[in-house]
């Protein structure tokens, strides 16, 4: 299709400005003299193109989408017409207490459900995303061993089934990253960590459910070794949705969490952003809080305040609101029931979707799974030359959405299911059928598997090019 | 209580019995009995329609100003109609990153388009396909400009003091040195930057407008920064760029910002947009996602992430930044805004923005004991003497109207595009009551 600047004509515009009631100006002296370039379309020029960029687009809403570890579940809709109220999107972040106490309130209420549901005692709602969480929670491990002059404490332990954002989060916050390798059932090594614990631990990431899917029984135990040794457990709660209402990350023994609200708490994913990172932390860290913290006044108003010992900002203003206000709205849906029979429906429909695949595919694991699970094609690629990849662009041609593929990195041909509690069983048996349609194919016709995707807009695009020969903008010459 | 589960009694029952177990609570074998929750301590679900009033009660406890004369860093602008239609369409919302590039054309174009207005705006060669907000760009373009004997950063006391907040946590984090140059007379204080930087210096940030609304002569910035051989990072105001002089035009290095102005709303201070964009040199350098375009199998033209070598999920310890989620959908948002004002409907509103402004200006420095704080040119922002500060602002929070911003140099005020002389002249005669 043709890019925005290849429609309209020089001089076509939409009348969205009046003329100016006030004697003009401009800043003189700063005038800009580059040419400027945008778009010149009419309304429904504009309006069309976009239209088409729509149809080329997988949402959600067009048909399954089993990301493994990124829980792509049905985006309510309430929460986008709660998010769009005049009272929340109108509110300039610096009109003062007084004047923003419906905000102050959202954020209150969802500071206090999120910490029931992690077994945490304050909440911040500032950070933009997971990774940004990942940031903020470091940053207060970092602060408080400051804080007590642990400051030989300088390394982050990680397994190597972590989320790349893991050792890059640790290193922006000036920790070395010890990366200790997994046990055979893709669980922590106890001895592994044993070994890596010392004087210098300042903490260690893990997510639970782990990355495989499987949900570490070993996990006192962990938080206690390090903990023995002195340092702080982080929690990634990018695996939540398996476990929330069910067990608690503060129970488990971990000292602070980020939560990802565009997974657990059905905000949409937009593309790649905006999401939500809050971060959880037990009482001893909460003194180092960035953001803002509420608080009531004696007449039971709210108050914005900040944390003693704040190690300071992460973001300007208060966080991605309209994220956190569609957060709030699905807990409010949901509540003390709801939370974890969403939980338990994630694990029940992973485990349903492992138990008809492994008929046809190797599990990475054979164990029973919590909201996601991991197949390897191993042995389909060694058999045929299909690799995970391949079958990924078969799924393509069939309106799936591919699961994420290698990852875990320490999984061969991995390709990583979670289909979330809001897939009904029709639409999974529905891909079951076509994930064992494509292995048919493997063994049978595996050109087709080759040269899939055929019904995409595009077909198999030339990564290679594209990095070799960068051409990251439209050029007007 | 609410759910979105769509399988009834008896699918979850033949589930169970294809899985082989006879009850959910199997499936969680693996967790120690002793930890498990009996019952969070959470009001109990509602249906749609209560969640629904609920949320508007909560709401109504905001007051919405009919007339916004603050900024200091969340500017109210006129939102076209197309760009909430286009930004609420369900494929581009609830889609994820563009990981799978044949069903992800849509919104791998609309980043590719969207880096290229950004580089229009602020005339660089290339732009990332966004950061948080203009804080976190600010913060994320000094790793950017380190390198082995280039290790200070500077950071004017001009800039948005929540952006120097951000700036200072992610240097603290890094071990980055920073040291904060100077204001004289709501400007950097040029002299103090020189003496300042030596040979070890990685970068300078400052912002145009200022915080205070003033416009700094940033070639002169540009100048000093680069004879110390570092790099100069400018975050503009991108209504503002549509008029004036581009970060390219006077030498930076690096051209961030606060995209909110093109086409977000207010919202309490998010979900923004944080643009990058930077020099061919430099590209590889940038943090986050990159969409370039590429061809297919069969020579068609499309689009797909790349430089990827810089990214956490392939480099981890080693990647530029940890970014993984940015503001996509913000980042259309921008993009739809752009094509619908175009060229000169953003020049309209910027000239709008500047004369409205200055209208308000005069109009309030016509008041006794109302004077500029600075004799600087300004865009839309600008600060003023302002006797019985507090009553004035309540007087004009009674009327309706979000006064300036209370700052240490006196009042920041702001005006937009959408404030009527009108609603101008009703604030000057409210500020006059009160003065009177």
């Amino acid at each position: 299709m043709k890019l925005i600047f290849e429609r309209g004509f020089e001089g076509q515009a939409l009348c969205l400005m009046p003329a100016c009631d006030v004697p003009e100006c401009t800043v003189e002296g700063f005038e800009r003299e580059q040419e400027l370039h945008l778009p010149h379309l009419s309304e429904n020029e504009l309006s069309r193109h976009y239209s088409e960029i729509a149809k080329r687009v997988h949402g959600v809403n067009d048909g399954f989408y089993p990301l493994g570890s990124c829980t792509m579940k049905y985006n309510p809709k309430i929460n986008e017409e709660a998010a769009a109220l005049p009272g929340f999107t109108g509110i300039h972040p610096l009109q003062g207490d007084k004047n923003t106490q419906g905000c102050l309130e959202v954020l209150d209420t969802i500071e206090k459900s999120l910490a029931e549901i992690s077994g945490m005692d304050s909440v911040t709602l500032q950070p933009a995303a997971g990774a940004h969480g990942e940031f903020t929670g470091l940053m207060l491990i970092k602060s408080y061993l400051n804080s007590i002059g642990a400051t030989e404490r300088k390394k982050i332990i990680v397994p190597d089934s972590a989320h790349g954002t893991n050792p890059a989060s640790a290193v922006m916050c000036g920790f070395e990253i010890v990366n200790i390798p997994s046990a055979p059932d893709g669980c922590v090594d106890l001895e592994a960590l044993k070994g890596a614990v010392g004087e210098d631990t300042a903490g260690l990431m893990l997510t639970n459910p782990n990355t495989v899917g499987v949900f570490d029984k070993n996990i006192l135990e962990i938080t206690k070794i390090v903990h023995d040794a002195g340092g702080l457990c982080y929690y990634d709660g990018a695996n939540l949705n398996a476990v929330m209402g069910v067990v608690r990350p503060g129970d488990m023994g971990f000292d602070c969490i980020h939560f990802n609200l565009h997974k657990t708490f059905s905000t949409p994913h937009g593309g790649g952003g905006p999401g939500s990172g809050p971060v959880g932390c037990k009482a001893f860290l909460a003194p180092f809080l960035p953001g803002i913290r509420v608080g009531r006044k004696p007449c039971g108003c709210y108050k914005s305040e900040k944390a003693e010992q704040s190690f300071g900002e992460v973001k300007a203003f208060g966080g991605n609101f309209l994220v956190v206000v569609k957060a709030l709205t699905y807990i409010l849906t949901l509540g003390k029931e709801g939370i974890p029979e969403a939980a338990k429906n994630a694990v029940l429909n992973a485990n349903y979707m492992q138990a008809c695949l492994k008929e046809d595919f190797d599990l990475a694991y054979d164990v029973i799974c919590m909201h996601e699970f991991v197949l390897t094609l191993d042995r389909l690629h060694k058999e045929t030359g299909i690799s995970a990849l391949d079958l990924a662009k078969g799924l393509l041609d069939n309106g799936i959405h591919p699961p994420t593929m290698y990852f875990p990195l320490i999984v061969h041909e991995a390709l990583m299911i979670e289909p979330t509690e809001t897939e009904p069983k029709e639409m999974m048996d529905e891909a079951i059928a076509v994930f064992k349609e494509l292995k048919r194919l493997a063994y049978e016709e595996p050109q087709v598997l080759h040269d899939a995707p055929v019904k995409t807009p595009v077909r198999r695009l030339d990564d290679v090019r594209a990095a070799r020969t960068p051409v990251l903008r439209y050029s007007f010459e | 209580m609410g759910s979105y589960v769509p399988s009834g009694i008896s699918e979850r029952q033949e589930m169970l019995k294809k899985i082989g177990v006879s009850s959910v609570e199997e499936l969680y074998a693996a967790v120690p009995s002793e930890m498990l929750v009996g019952s969070l301590d959470l009001p109990e679900g509602k249906s749609e329609l209560e969640v629904s009033a609920l949320m508007q009660e909560i709401s109504e406890k905001n007051k919405v100003f009919k007339t916004v004369l603050r900024g200091a860093g969340a500017y109210k602008h006129y939102i076209p109609a197309v760009v909430k239609s286009v930004t609420s369409k369900e494929q581009l919302v609830t889609a994820y990153t563009p990981y799978q590039a044949e069903i992800s054309q849509g919104i791998l174009q609309s980043i590719f388009e969207y880096q290229t207005m950004i580089c229009e705006l602020t005339g660089m060669d290339v732009s990332n396909a966004s950061v948080y907000d203009g804080a976190t760009a600010m913060a994320e373009s000094v790793a950017m400009c380190k390198e082995r004997k280039k290790t200070k950063a500077y950071i004017s006391a001009t800039v948005n003091p929540q952006y120097l907040a951000v700036v200072k946590t992610y240097c603290s984090a890094s071990g980055t040195d920073l040291t904060v140059i100077p204001e004289k007379d709501g400007k950097t204080d040029m002299e103090a930057l020189k003496a300042a930087m030596g040979a070890d210096a990685a970068c300078f940030l400052s912002q145009q407008p200022n915080f205070y609304g003033v416009m700094e002569d940033c070639t002169a910035l540009a100048e000093i920064t680069h004879a110390a051989g570092a790099k100069y990072v400018l975050c503009a105001n991108p209504i503002s760029l549509a008029l004036c002089k581009t970060p390219r035009e006077y030498g930076a290095d690096v051209a961030v910002g606060e995209g909110q102005p093109l086409g977000m709303p207010l919202s309490f201070g998010g979900p923004y947009l944080g643009f990058m964009a930077t020099t061919t040199a430099m590209q590889r350098k940038l943090p986050g996602r990159i969409i370039g375009e590429t061809v297919d199998v069969e020579g068609k033209r499309g689009y797909v992430l790349t430089l990827q070598a810089r990214e956490q999920h392939i480099r981890r310890e080693k990647a530029s930044s940890n970014i993984c989620s940015n503001q996509a959908l913000c980042a259309l948002t921008a993009s739809v805004y752009m094509a619908a004002m175009g060229k000169d409907g953003m020049k309209q509103a910027a000239k709008l923005c500047t004369s409205k402004a200055h209208y308000l200006a005069e109009q309030l420095t016509a008041i006794a004991g109302v004077e500029m704080v600075f004799d600087a040119p300004y865009f839309h922002e600008f600060v003023t003497t302002l006797p019985k500060q507090n009553e004035v602002l309540s007087a004009l929070e009674n009327a309706g109207i979000l006064g300036g911003l209370p700052t240490e140099k006196g009042v920041l005020w702001c005006v937009t595009e959408v404030v009527t002389k009108a609603e101008l002249d009703k604030a000057v005669a409210i500020v006059k009551e009160v003065l009177a």
